[in-house]
């Protein structure tokens, strides 16, 4: 794997990542925008490693492509820092650190007397970030929140799904985590700027629950008018001739995202889509003539719903996802397909921007493509610098060399099962 | 009060909708002066979109607008005229920071792309902020996130397998936020090291891709195209929403070990069918999780949610009442004690709440402050940040410069 140490915007910085699946998006964040990080697993490695897709669907703690993905970018060292000695590795490591992003239920680490208190006597330029279900303190402080309770409890699920079933989370990994994990690396780099004009470090709270709760503009619709969103189709009125006016629509080879705007919106939107139907001689009459400023959900007719579905949903139906993405671009049409990952491997959008990287895996004899950077930058742009680490991949590295123990400590503390 | 982490950092934000305006209100909540640069002819869309107070609509009154433009200064900008894209140029003189989220190419249009603008400032941090990116054969796709939610392969994954795809609604224009808030922060560092400004592109659509990423990894490496799973778990059963005593009330519960199994089985009266072999491994509930899941339901539904979720995090089961947007605002109290919703008050829209950082910060504490009316800040921003006298201002107002 090549090591090209090109400067990045936080290349100075030094990152201690003790994170599980909570916190793993955080210090590749970082990591991508050039910060040292150096993850700390356990010895045999962090949990998440045992959660699939898995590389060829082996289930080994080195294949797993939820790790993969969010631990680009870092180094990584095993410690048990619930042992004497390496509680005290680490706080020697804490020494030279910027940030300490970490992911245990709360009161953990102050257990292990590596809690905010200690570490800033360790080093008072430290900033420690923790992930949590529900923060630091208060009357749920210690329940535990998986993705699906966590995204119960942000009120990101209640409305999504359909009427007659269940409320419906997002499927695979989580998406609560993400969130919580790309606001924690803006909280860390928030209190760098602190420290920047005080030269003081800080503990970080980020709560799981907040990072969903903030997900969604339906809590000013219920501050404004009361209004609860509901599953199902058009969900702010119960008008039942809106049965057929849906927002996903069938389309050849799938379906695709087409919002039945009235209003204001109404009024810009469906004008370039008609046009469409039009030129391939697929608009009614109606269609043509309907201003859609006047249309209504809440009061809108049957007869009204029709004219506008019938022709639109034959419109829809005659084209496959791809046709109508590029016939969106060129008429400038609001919708897209409800597109797979295997049309996102093919978007042309993605290799124009070059969005899409190979990352070397020599143990694998194979290079994987991933996600690449997640900003275009004119000065020390962000990008994935290397494959997430194997366990203990850097344990020579950073113990040795840096930190000057011997071989022979190494190996006891490897049989010690500290490293 | 302690001091906020960017107090004196300068922000023009031309802006809208949600992408940008959250992150802006980030920086604001945590102490930069943020001028939000909008017009009276074409106002942001937040403010002539969604719901308004009381139902009575006005570029005031918007729903949408107010939690998320806390504590900005609103200059009403003709940017249509030339006069007006020369005051816009005065305020990038004066920023650290451009931020700006029209589609692609819009603001070099305009004559206030990345290159202009360093003339006038060479060491500004532009972000500009789009669904598909600055350049690029679909660069001009005229979506928001409703539509990107789809193309980034999110509606495909969230639903039930025997069903269409379910809703997210404007899913991704909440995740690019993250990334937006990010780089800013990130260049803001860097120039504070290196006096170095720069330009930044981002896109939605790919800021949302690093949330499905370990599915691109598993298309491209065992060609798997994932689909919809409802709320099942590979690895976990019980896992899944179950409905509640009340009117559509729901709990989310979900057992990880054999440990959390037996507690669970405590918790509901350890009835018969907990002890039936063809539930007593994960692998024998996975065979026989429908029938499970009717089983949980017919216990849960004897109870109100919250009941459920604190006899079962007593247990230490993790278990989640489905709350709503009303539970969020007026009820939960873990959010309550975090002061997640500040309670501000507006002159159009009277006391209303928006949601504050999910971070806290031990030594220096965000403060949000109510969202402007339109053009609230136009005589002191023209005055007191780019020093024009009455005379100059009142011709722009004349000119219908400032709107």
């Amino acid at each position: 794997m090549t090591q090209q140490r090109t400067e990045g915007m936080l290349s100075p910085y030094r990152v201690l990542d003790l994170t599980d699946e909570k916190g793993n998006l955080c210090g590749k964040l970082l990591g991508d925008l050039g910060a040292d990080v150096i993850k700390i697993e356990r010895p045999g490695g962090d949990p998440a490693r045992s959660q699939g897709p898995f590389y060829h669907d082996d289930p080994d703690p080195e294949k797993s492509l939820l790790w993969f993905a969010f631990n680009t970018s870092k180094r990584g060292i095993t410690l048990d820092i619930a042992k004497a000695d390496g509680h005290e590795i680490f706080k020697r490591l804490v020494k030279s650190a910027d940030l300490v992003i970490e992911s245990f239920p709360p009161g953990h680490m102050d257990k292990l007397g590596l809690g905010y208190s200690a570490l800033e006597k360790v080093n008072p330029r430290v900033i420690v970030v923790s992930i949590t279900p529900f923060g630091q303190t208060g009357p749920y402080q210690d329940y535990k929140a998986p993705d699906i309770v966590a995204w119960a409890m942000g009120a990101r699920m209640y409305p999504v799904g359909d009427a007659d079933r269940s409320p419906v989370r997002v499927s695979h990994h989580s998406q609560a985590y993400l969130h919580a994990g790309a606001e924690a690396a803006v909280g860390a780099l928030m209190a760098l700027h602190y420290r920047k004009m005080t030269g003081e470090g800080q503990h970080v709270d980020v709560s799981i629950q907040a990072s969903v709760a903030q997900l969604l503009w339906a809590t000013s619709d219920f501050d404004m008018v009361k209004i609860i969103p509901r599953r199902g189709k058009l969900r702010l009125s119960d008008n039942v001739a809106l049965e057929r006016l849906k927002t996903m629509w069938p389309c050849k080879d799938g379906y695709v995202m087409w919002i039945a705007w009235g209003g204001p919106q109404g009024r810009m939107y469906w004008p370039p889509l008609i046009r469409w139907m039009e030129s391939e001689g697929m608009a009614n009459e109606f269609l043509r003539r309907f201003d859609f400023g006047t249309f209504e959900h809440a009061t809108a007719t049957k007869e009204v719903i029709d004219a506008i579905v019938d022709p639109t949903e034959k419109f829809f139906m005659s084209h496959t996802k791809a046709e109508l993405l590029a016939g969106a671009v060129s008429h400038d049409a609001m919708l897209c397909p409800v597109a797979t990952t295997t049309e996102i491997m093919e978007s042309d959008q993605l290799s124009a921007r070059e969005f899409l990287v190979e990352v070397e895996h020599p143990e694998l004899d194979t290079t994987v493509t991933y996600p690449g950077a997640f900003a275009h930058s004119s000065e020390a742009p962000p990008r994935v610098s290397r494959r997430a680490p194997r366990i203990g991949e850097h344990n020579e590295e950073i113990y040795e060399k840096e930190l000057g123990f011997s071989k022979q400590e190494l190996t006891t503390l490897r049989q010690a099962r500290i490293i | 009060m302690s001091k906020r982490p960017l107090e004196g950092v300068k922000v023009a934000d031309f802006s809208w909708s949600i992408v940008g305006p959250l992150a802006t209100k980030l920086l604001c909540d945590y102490g930069a002066q943020v001028v939000k640069i909008e017009g009276r002819r074409k106002p942001d869309i937040s403010r002539i979109t969604g719901t308004f107070k009381n139902g009575i609509s006005g570029l005031d009154r918007a729903g949408r607008f107010v939690p998320y433009n806390t504590g900005k200064l609103s200059v009403a900008l003709n940017l249509a005229h030339p006069k007006g894209v020369a005051v816009a140029k005065r305020f990038v003189a004066w920023a650290d920071i451009v931020v700006e989220t029209f589609a692609g190419g819009a603001m070099k249009r305009m004559g206030l792309g990345y290159e202009e603008l360093r003339k006038i400032k060479p060491d500004i941090i532009m972000l500009s902020s789009c669904s598909m990116g600055q350049a690029g054969p679909q660069a001009t796709l005229p979506t928001f996130g409703a539509q990107l939610v789809a193309l980034a392969g999110l509606t495909h994954i969230t639903g039930w397998p025997d069903r269409e795809p379910a809703n997210l609604e404007v899913y991704t224009d909440f995740i690019a936020p993250h990334f937006n808030a990010l780089a800013i922060l990130a260049a803001l560092d860097y120039r504070r090291r290196t006096g170095k400004g720069m330009y930044l592109d981002l896109a939605q659509y790919e800021n949302a891709l690093h949330f499905v990423a370990p599915l691109i990894l598993d298309r491209v490496v065992n060609q798997r195209v994932a689909g919809r799973v409802g709320n099942r778990s590979p690895c976990l059963a019980p896992h899944n929403v179950y409905r509640c005593r009340g009117e559509d009330r729901w709990c989310a519960i979900a057992v990880s070990s054999d440990d959390e199994w037996e507690s669970f089985g405590k918790v509901i009266g350890t009835p018969s069918w907990i002890k039936d072999p063809k539930f007593s491994t994960l692998l024998e509930r996975k065979a026989n999780e429908e029938e499970l899941d009717k089983l949980v339901e017919n216990w849960t539904t004897n109870y109100s949610p919250e009941e459920v979720v604190s006899m079962m995090q007593a247990a230490r089961v993790a278990a989640g009442v489905v709350e709503t947007t009303e539970d969020l605002l007026e009820r939960d109290p873990q959010l309550k004690h975090r002061h997640f919703h500040w309670e501000l008050d507006h002159p159009e829209v009277g006391k209303y709440r928006a949601p504050g950082p999910s971070f806290a910060l031990s030594k220096s504490p965000c403060e949000l402050r109510r969202a402007p009316l339109l053009g609230e800040h136009n005589e002191y921003a023209l005055k007191e940040i780019l020093g024009m006298s009455d005379e100059e201002i009142a011709e722009l107002v004349i000119e219908g410069v400032i709107e």
